[in-house]
Parts: C-alpha cells; structure tokens; sequence
C-alpha cells in the first residue's frame, strides 16, 4: 500500500502528503497549486463555479472527460485518477470550447466560465450528445447569473461531440495508471483506498468508526459545510467489482459504486423507468460521482432512487466477511437515514427486476426547478393486471413524504383487484392522507406534498395510457412554431 | 449578425473584452490576486438571533487561539464605527444591540479560516432575545419604519373612483431576491508606508468604501486607494453592501499591520447581506367602460431590513415606476419602506422598478380576466399618447414614447393572436396541462434619481508608442461597461483595440465617482471618456497637419492611423512628434447630465434625462398535477437607441430577462419563524439553470431608434430588460385561468406550489391551505 495520494494533474505526476485527508481538490488547486482559475462559487457542488474534469475509464461509452464539482471531491479521492483545471486547455491556442464560448459571448462577468468552459470541455469529447436535452443535462451544473445561457447553449450546441484531435483525445486512447491502494495518514487522519475485499475488511475491522465513501457528493457537504474532520474514511473506488454494471436473467444487477450517469446511461434502453428519474435526479457533475450506493445508504428521506427502486421491487445485496446477505428494499431503510446494514457490512450490491413489459411503471420528480434540485416529492409507481384486467400487484414508493422513502400502503391496498382505470386511481390516491403526515419545510408545505403525490397517483392512469413505462415526456414546444420554423 | 466593415468597433458586433480570459481562467478576481506572505483571512462572528441585545462578549480566549492575529469588536475601532450609503445608520460591528441574524458582531483575523474557525467557537457570547419584527405587516403594526411616507398624487381619485364603471380593489405582495452573483463579496486590504491602505475590492462602488475606509480609521481620504480588478457580478449587491466587508479588512490591516482580505462564503454572504426589497401593495384602481384607468390609488410598503442603506431612494424609484407605460388621469401613490429585523435589503437590477411595475401589471391582469378581455389590448388602450395623456404622475413630459412601436411591431413578429387563438384551442383540449401568452410592456427612467449623482470622470493616458490606457470612473461587473467605453475610446482617437488597455477602476485615477448602477455607466462613463480623449486628439490634429502638409479639418483619426492628404501615418508617429514638441498626451473627461431635478416635498420634477422602453411575448404551460411550468418561447424586442455594441447589449437584454424570470418564478428566500434565514445557498435557494431558458428565444434590438444626447445615440441598458420578465407573469396568469375561468389568485414568487395553490382556486373557488 502507498502512503502518499498520487494522482496527474494537468499533465503531470503530483504526490501529496502532509495535508489533512479532507481537503478537498479545490482548496488544493486554489491554496497549494495557486492554480485559481477554478472557482468556489457555494462549496456544495450546487453551482459548478469549481468544475474540473477527471479521466473515467470505465463507462459504458468507453473512456471520457468527466466533469466534476472540485468543491466536494477530497483529495485521496483523486488518487490513482488523472485529473484537468481550466489552466491545462489553453496550448499554443486556445482550445475550440473557449473559442467558441468566447465567439458566442458566453461570458460576462467570467465567474462562472472557467466551470463552464470545463463542462463544455467533456461535451466535447462525449459521444452520445444528439439531443438538446442532453446538451442541457450536461450544462445544467452551472449556474450563471449573466448571461440567461442562451450563448452557453449555443456554443455547446456547436462543440459538443467534435472530440478535436490532439493531446486530449491522446490521453482518452492511452492506458491511463494503474490504481494502487493507498493508505493515507495525517495527524489523527486516515484515508484508506482498499483495493480488495480482504484489505477492506480489514480496514473495517480495525477502524470500526471508519465512514465509507466513494463519489463523496454527499459526504463532502460534511466537510465544506460542517467542517467535519474525519478520523477514518474508506473509499471504496479502488474495488473493481463494486462498479460492475450488468443485466442479467431479466434483473439490472448495479455495484454499489457504480455512478449515476453511468447508471442513466445503460438504462436509458434497459430500465426506462429508472433512467427517467435519473435524468433529473442531479447535475451532471454529481452523476458524473454519485453512486447508487451512497445513494441508498444515506437513507434520506428525499434520496431519488429509493422511491423508483421500491416501486420496482429491487433487492440490496449486503456484504461482509462472513459473505452476502439480500435485504429487500422495503426492509433497508429502517428510520430516519438509518439502514438496516450491520457493523461491518457494506451495501455491495442493487438487484432490480426488470418490469415486464406490460406492467405499468412511472417515475416521478417534483421540485422548485427541475434540474438540479432536491425533491419535495418523488414516486415511483408499479402496477401489474391479471388477465381479466385488474390490478393483481401494486407498489407505490414515495419520497419526501416520511422519515424515509417508503410504500403507500393504502394506496397499495386501494389498487389492488380493483379494474385499472382512471377512477381507480383516482380512488386510491385519496388513500395519500392516511399512508403519510409530510412536514412543512423550506421546499414546500405539507398541503403541497399530499395534492402532489394524490396527483400523481390520480393522473398515473393517463400517465401510462400510451406507453405502459413512458420515458419523460419531450420538452413541450411553443403553440405556433416561430415564423422562421424550428425553434 | 452580420459585420460590416466599420472605422471603429464602435455600433459593431464584437467579443467581450475580457472574453478570453475569462475563457482561460486567466480573469483574476479579488480572492484569485496573489498573496503577499503574511496576508491573514478572517471569519465573522454573526448574531445568532433577529433581535436582542449584547448581555456578556468575551473574545479573550479566541485572541489566544493558535493562528489568531486579532479578534476586532466595536470597542477595538478607531474611528468611526457607523456605516450607511446615505445615513450612517448601520453599526460596522454590532455594539450593544442586535438587529438581525448574521448581523457581524466579531472579527476573527488569523493565519488560516481553519484557524479563524477554531478561534470564532472560543467567543463567550450571551445574549438577550426581544420579539422581532421580521415581515411588512409586522412593521406596520408597529409603526416601525425608515425615514418618511412619499407621496406622489394628481387630480381627485375619489371622485374619480365613484365614477368609474370599474373598480378594483386588493393587495398584492413580491418576494426578497438574493443577488447571487457568482463570485461572494470579497476585499483585500493592503497596509503601506506613512499609514497608507490599498484596498482591492469587488465593490461596484469604489469611492465609497475609499470615503468610509478613511471615515472608520480617521485617517484623510487621500490616504486610501480602492481598486477593483473586475467583479464576478454585482448586480446592485456591491452597490453599498460591498463596503463594510472592505472597511473590515482594512481594518483588519491597520490592526494587524499585515494585509487582510475579507472573503464571505456563499453562506456568509446570503446570511449578512441584504437582498430585494419585498414589497406589499393595497391598492384601488378605477376604470372607465372600455378599461382605461381613470385612477389609481395604491399604497406601498417595502421591507428595508433593520438599516436604511438605499431603501429611501429603491422606494422612490418604486413610486416612479407604478404608472409604468400607463398614462393615469388621477392618482394618489404614497411610499414607506419598513424597518424590521432582517439584513438590510439593497439595490438590486431595477431598484424598486419591478416591485412597482408589477403591482400594476397584476392590477391590469386582474381586470382583463375579470371583463374577459385580451390583456394585451387592455395594455395598449392605457399607453401613454398625446397631450394631456403624456404627463407621468411626477409631472414629466413622455417624449419620444416608443412603445407604439415596439407594440405594433412585436405583436407581430411574436404571431401573438394567432397564438393566443391556438392557445385557446389547445386548453380545450387539454384537462392536465394549459397554456398562457403573456405581452408585457416596459417603460423605465433613466438617471439616478438623486440628481447629483450624475456625473462621471475618466483620465486618459497617451504613451509614445501610440498605446492608450483608458481610466473612467465605472466598474467592471461583467455587463461589458470596459467593452464599450473601449470602443468609444477607439473610436475616438482612431486607434485599434489592441492599442487600448482598460485598466482597473481605482480612485486614484479618477475621484469622487458614483456607484456604477443606475444603468448609468455607459451613459455617464461614456460621455467622459469621449470628451477625454477629444482633448488628446484635437491637440494632435495640429501636429499632424503639420506632419502630413494639409489643414487640421482635413485629418482623419482612424484604425490607428492618421490620414489626410492623400498620405497617412501611424497614429504613434504622430504621437512621437507630439511628444518632441512638448504636447500633453494626458486629459481627463467629466460629465453631467443635464436638466434633471426633483422635487421630493412636492412629488414633482424631470428625474429622469430620458425613458427606455421594451416589450415582450412570453408563452407557457402548466402542468395542473403538479404546479410546474415550462417557459416555451419568449420574443422581446428592445430599445437601446444606437447599439454602442449590440452583442453585449443582447446579452444584458437575455440576462436580465432571466434574472428577472429567477425573481418571479423560483427564487424564494424563506425564514423561520425566528427570522433565521433557512435558503443560505444554491442547494436551497433555487436562481435559473440552463433548462428553465426556452431554446425558442427571439431578442432583438429596436433598429433606427438614436437617442439625442446619449453618448453616440444609445441608451442604458443594465436594468430595463429585467422587468420584461413579467411576461412571464402574465403568461402563467393567462393559462392558470383556463383552469377555471375565475380571476387568478397566484402569490409571486410563482413556484410549483404557488401555481399548484392558484390552480386549485380556479377549480374550486377556494384557495387552499
């Protein structure tokens, strides 16, 4: 195992020691490097001011750029990864994203651009950008408050996908280095990267206060905003087979660090339902590393997935050194972000039935502004008919209604054998008052929680009525199309 | 856009001029400038609660907490501890009473912000909680106000509302809006020889922290340089608020010796500085049969926070802008803004202009939905027009109204009513989902309403190369103030870009500025800069004539050359020469705007040198499941007389109509019941993202519109575009109506919530909750 956190930045082999383990890649860049073209716009990966892409091998589209909010990502986590700021695009020119954001006056007070520039810098280098929404979903990490995005958007529009040959597109067909285990120390610090089972748990039972992490998206708030000074922190990114993503025997089997996007991508044509709550569940950044696993181990009650998974009937696939163990999801969240996980244990795994084709399913996401934000309501619904056309299995998950994301069982109970049409719903959507008592909070009231989700049920009908698992609707366009023609 | 080929990049189509160094990360901002070694950052210790008084503060042990350089209460300053733009009613650092949460109370300076952090929990602190007062109906209970009501009134509204065919009464209220620039307010503080300070700071105004850095530390105002390298926007929040983070760090640095930057996290900012004013309105609105007002009677409230900062003058400019484009026969307007227990609400974009327009705009929105009638054409009937119907309520003439216009030739560019006819068709046809248009027009003055304010300097240096460096009293926020005034600077000399080094504003290069707001700085700025530079090149104009064997008249300044007959020169040469014969390459510029007064006590006067005028169409849907809308298209059409640089100006338009779309739609600042702030960032508190812009946008600038006497025919752009936004407004009205036919119950900020609650009253006659 190393002692010190290796990583590449900009080209070039850095070797870290002698800094606290928390601190993050930004005050790094910014304190140690001087390299203070990355901004801090709010420390909590809410604006993309601090955005700097990280070299990712192993997607489903092959190996890309991946932006992502420097604010939250601790240094260790950097380790054995290459990493570029804004300070490494400019050559003997400068690089075809800022000509073309400079060209479209992308920028006006310049906070903002050089996360933009680096969001725009993994458009350029992806592959499957073919549709405005994509190009949306990518930008839509960072906030400007200039411009109102028109000219971010175009010039997105027009680099996306261009992957310009040269010294970037060398180091996507490169090997990239190998990660080694890392066992950091600082003071009273420890980062430990295990890069097999048996030195995990080995970590784990030495260190039994030891916190996991991994994309550190939430973790990270602990740090930047709580200024928690960790004592033990495992990553578990150095674990090869907690990221496999596979489908097998009709069920999406998903490592528990698996990122999100990663995660939307591959359902995006396996497992729609889910890929339609992913694409508003965060900002590009935070999929880029969020894991399903963090995801469900914070057991907030407003975590995304947990509503859709739960509507799915997914199971949790738990792991220790006595071996596997299989919770299903309704039993994993046991109170307020509590699991029903044991010392010593990690969530290795999620198995998630694929729905047959002719269930029902719908994904829903409500908040204050779609991109980007936390819910105040999420659902996921799951309906099965037997053959004389009555509801013969239903799971509604909810999120944002309880201490935890949780069933409406009454609901539930309302659906049941009853004939599937609109009244039906209707009917069992007014069951919402007796599944969940939501708070009010600075999201939203309790009144606007219960009509929301007693709306969601009612409309699930119609929801489903053309497709029995629609994708997310597309983006709606004017009445009377511009006398130019397309928009 | 098409270029055409131009003697200056002057009314051209060009980059911003710091573009690629944004692009690159090169741009540095005030936290991005280099370190000298010793330089301490600080941490301020706030008030935990809205109201109260100081019982015990202990900063001993903190003082004595590894890493800590000083810990600065009230009783450690040496000057002056009292701050204010207007009235010095803001304590630096709390002394005995506490009048808001994240009121600054402390000042820890150390080695590190983990060091300041550490030290900052070390403050024994006690203190005593009174009830506060923490929202406009709570302040007008109890008479808590700022200064004095204002009134504004012509004609008998009482007669005038008893003979209305129509009246309307009600209320209405908007919502507090956080500035959020990207870049937290940030300054550092620089000690030198002789008991001298260097102050970098993002301020928008420079002058004013150099006179209150020279107040607190009682030192002369000749001793302080401000400078700012640039800001990572502004928009009215580093107006004034800007000043007390720099006067900490200075003096910080005098207690220290050691430099000092002051930088506020994003939650540091969003807690201690103030945001938009709320505003509550009671308003009566009398109508004749066809819906032309025939008065208006209204009364507004603003909520200025606990001190008076620009609160008097952002309710003036309220009171200025509640007739907006509308000619109103009798009218009584009267203003109070409210003293409550929150952070002092600032400028911001518009400066009380939406809160007023607005008002208004839902007033005609609720007539229209109770007669049925095309709001559109309702706006239009009540344009300002010919004598009598040109006269604002303030007693200014409307001249050269454009709004005719810009109606006419919106409408359609927009298809408005073939649209507005589909949009029928399809609410029909749809029960969860419904759509609205909206038209809104814009009418806003130009000026700073205090009068004297309008005035601005510029130095411009000449070297013997034939470079430039161009001084002028405005900032730099992002609104590509240094693009234009380098084009009116090229433009005049005749020389290229390249040539032409804006440099940072400070005020030692030119003195006693005002804030860059108002819209003003191009206007003002611009105007200096050309006369500066008209003095360099009239002094050269002989030495050239002489240079090229023609008449003076004759020479031309162009593209950095120097032409007349028939031969031409490099502009440096010409330089050179001057230099040989001992002519001053040198000159500062100054201006004023002519003929603006006021009259506060009568409520009348010309406050404004002229009005700009926008409109713009603005289409939704509505989802009646959940409350969420989609912006689907939006046409504006704006005027900004001559373009100085029509790029940047589109690019104010497209902002401000989106920061303005934030303010109406998402951005909600919410406290609890204690007054504590509960959205103090971006997870929380919600401005636009790229998704919320409809890809189907269509901005376009009114053409052949020169303005007379503006600086090269253009006109002030920074704020106008912002109030366009209330098409939006208009728009979510119009398709939450076809719900249910009813006249629409929608609170602004218009969130799901909002629009779910109005949604449910057009369903059921009740609003729920």
């Amino acid at each position: 195992m190393q002692g010190a956190i290796q990583f590449e930045l900009n080209g070039e082999p850095v070797v870290v020691e002698g800094l606290s383990p928390t601190t993050t890649l930004l005050n790094y860049l910014r304190d140690t490097r001087r390299l203070v073209g990355t901004k801090e716009g709010c420390a909590e990966g809410d604006c993309g001011a601090c955005t700097v892409v990280v070299v990712e091998r192993g997607g489903p589209q092959g190996p890309g750029f991946r932006a992502v909010n420097s604010c939250l990502l601790l240094l260790p986590l950097c380790h054995g990864k290459q990493v570029f700021t804004v300070e490494a695009l400019r050559d003997s020119d400068y690089h075809p994203v800022q000509h073309a954001l400079v060209a479209a006056l992308g920028s006006q007070c310049g906070y903002c651009t050089p996360g933009v520039i680096m969001s725009m810098f993994e458009a350029c280098y992806r592959t499957d950008l073919d549709a405005g929404w994509k190009l949306d979903d990518q930008m839509c990490g960072n906030l400007c408050r200039c411009t109102g995005y028109r000219p971010i958007r175009d010039a997105t529009t027009q680099i996306a996908g261009t992957r310009p040959p040269g010294r970037f597109l060398k180091v996507l067909s490169s090997t990239g280095p190998t990660p080694q285990a890392l066992d950091y120390r600082h003071q009273q610090q420890r980062f430990s990267v295990p890069t097999s089972f048996t030195e995990l748990f080995d970590v784990l039972r030495e260190c039994p206060d030891a916190r996991l992490v991994c994309g550190a998206t939430d973790l990270g708030l602990d740090v930047t905003k709580k200024h928690v000074t960790f004592a033990s922190l495992v990553s578990l990114h150095g674990l090869p087979e907690l990221a496999k993503l596979e489908v097998r025997d009709n069920h999406l089997l998903i490592g528990a660090t698996v990122n999100l996007a990663d995660l939307e991508d591959v359902c995006t044509t396996t497992c729609p339902p889910l890929a339609r709550m992913l694409r508003f569940f965060g900002a590009r950044q935070i999929k880029n590393r969020a894991t399903i696993g963090g995801n469900l181990c914070n057991a907030s009650p407003i975590g995304d997935l947990a509503p859709v998974l739960l509507a799915l009937g997914a199971r949790v696939v738990a792991r220790s050194h006595r071996g596997e163990r299989v919770i299903p999801i309704a039993e994993f969240f046991v109170g307020y972000r509590q699991t029903a996980l044991e010392p010593g244990e990690i969530l290795a795994r999620v198995d998630c039935p694929l729905p047959p084709k002719n269930a029902r399913v719908g994904a829903y996401k409500v908040s204050r502004r779609r991109e980007l934000d936390i819910s105040a309501v999420a659902a996921g619904m799951y309906v099965e008919l037997d053959d004389a056309g009555l509801v013969s299995c239903a799971r509604i998950g909810f999120g944002g209604m309880a201490a935890t994301p949780a069933r409406a069982a009454n609901v539930e109970a309302a659906l049941i054998g009853q004939p599937w049409t609109a009244e039906t719903c209707t009917r069992a959507s007014q069951a919402v008052t007796t599944d969940f008592q939501p708070i009010d909070d600075h999201r939203s009231s309790a009144w606007f929680r219960r009509k929301v989700a007693q709306n969601l049920v009612a409309g699930f009908y119609a929801d489903t009525l053309d497709s029995p698992q629609p994708n997310l609707p597309d983006r709606p366009v004017s009445t009377l199309l511009h006398a130019g023609g397309q928009p | 856009m098409t270029v055409k080929p131009s003697p200056s990049p002057l009314h051209q189509p060009g980059p911003h001029e710091s573009g690629y160094r944004h692009a690159s990360g090169e741009a540095r901002y005030v936290d991005d400038l280099p370190m000298l070694p010793g330089t301490l950052v600080c941490t301020i210790f706030t008030s935990p609660i809205a109201r109260g008084k100081i019982s015990s503060l202990d900063v001993s042990r903190a003082r004595t907490s590894p890493g800590v350089a000083a810990v600065l209460t009230a009783a450690e300053l040496p000057g002056s501890n009292r701050i204010g733009p207007i009235f010095h009613d803001e304590p630096l650092l709390a002394e005995a009473q506490l009048d808001y949460v994240g009121q600054p109370i402390a000042l820890v300076v150390g080695e590190s912000y983990a060091a300041c952090r550490a030290a900052a929990a070390q403050i024994e602190f006690e203190c005593e909680a009174h009830k506060p007062i923490l929202n406009i109906a709570e302040a007008i209970a109890a008479e808590s106000f700022h200064g004095e009501p204002h009134t504004i009134a012509r004609g008998d509204v009482e007669q005038a509302l008893a003979g209305a065919a129509h009246v309307l009464e009600g209320q209405f209220e908007s919502g507090a809006q956080d500035h959020f620039y990207l870049e937290t307010q940030a300054a550092l503080a620089l000690p030198l020889e002789d008991g001298n300070f260097h102050v970098y700071a993002s301020t928008q105004h420079p002058s004013e922290v150099q006179h209150m850095v020279a107040e607190i530390l009682g030192i002369g105002q000749q001793r302080v340089v401000c400078e700012v390298p640039r800001m990572g926007g502004g928009f009215g929040g580093k107006e004034s608020q800007a000043t007390g983070v720099a006067v900490l760090a200075a003096v910080a640095a005098q207690t220290t010796g050691r430099p000092v930057k002051v930088w506020l996290n994003r939650e540091q900012d969003m807690l201690i500085t103030g945001n938009r004013h709320p505003f509550a309105t009671r308003y009566r609105a009398g109508f004749d049969e066809d819906g032309r007002f025939v008065a208006l009677d209204i009364e507004i409230f603003s909520d200025g926070g606990f001190s008076s900062d620009l609160s008097l003058p952002v309710l003036d400019r309220a009171l200025f802008h509640l007739d907006n484009a509308y000619y109103l026969p009798n009218l009584r307007f009267v203003g109070r803004a409210c003293k409550t227990n929150l952070a002092s609400n600032t400028a911001f974009r518009g400066f009380g202009g939406p809160q007023g327009m607005l008002a208004t705009e839902v007033i005609l929105d609720r007539l229209s939905e109770q007669l049925g009638r095309d709001p559109a054409d309702l706006r239009a009937l009540n344009f300002y027009g010919d004598a009598p119907r040109n006269r604002t309520p303030y007693g200014q003439e409307v001249r050269d109204n454009r709004l005719p216009r810009v109606f006419s030739e919106l409408m359609a560019t927009s298809e408005y009513r073939a649209r507005r006819d589909a949009i029928a068709t399809f609410n029909r046809n749809s029960v969860w989902r419904k759509r609205g248009i909206g038209f809104a027009p814009v009418k806003f003055g130009i000026s700073f309403t205090k009068s004297v304010l309008n005035q601005a300097g510029a130095l411009v240096l000449v070297y013997t190369d034939g470079s430039v460096q161009l001084n002028h009293g405005g900032t730099e926020m992002g609104q590509g103030l240094h693009t234009k005034m380098l084009a009116v600077c090229c433009h005049e000399l005749g020389v290229v870009p390249e040539q032409v080094r804006v440099m940072q504003t400070a005020t030692d290069k030119v003195p006693n500025t005002s804030a860059t707001a108002a819209s003003s700085g191009s206007d003002l700025n611009g105007q200096a800069v050309r006369q500066a530079c008209a003095t360099i090149r009239e002094r050269l104009r002989p030495v050239a004539a002489t240079m090229l064997g023609c008449d003076g008249q004759q020479i031309v300044f162009t593209q950095g050359m120097v032409r007349g007959n028939g031969r031409q020169l490099p502009f440096s040469e010409v330089v050179g020469q001057a230099y040989l014969e001992q002519v001053s390459l040198s000159a500062t510029g100054y201006y004023r705007t002519p003929g603006i007064h006021y009259d506060h006590a009568s409520g009348q006067g010309e406050p404004f040198y002229y009005f700009a005028y926008g409109a713009a169409v603005c289409e939704v849907e509505v989802d009646g499941a959940t409350g969420e809308h989609r912006l689907l298209r939006v046409d504006i059409l704006h005027d900004v007389g001559t373009s100085l640089v029509p790029t940047i100006d589109i690019g104010q338009v497209e902002g401000g109509f989106v920061q303005g779309v934030g303010w109406l739609t998402c951005e909600q600042m919410v406290n609890d019941s204690k007054g504590r702030p509960l959205t103090l960032g971006p997870s929380t508190y919600k401005v636009p993202a790229i998704g919320d812009v409809p890809v189907d946008m269509h901005v376009k600038l009114l053409e052949r519109a020169p303005q007379a006497g503006v600086i090269h025919g253009s006109k002030a752009v920074g704020e106008p575009p912002f109030m366009l936004a209330i098409g939006v407004v208009h728009a979510l009205r119009h398709a939450i109506h076809g719900f249910g036919g009813r006249v629409v119950e929608l609170a602004i900020p218009a969130t799901p919530e909002a629009i779910l609650r109005a949604v449910e009253h057009q369903k059921t006659g009740a609003l729920p909750g």
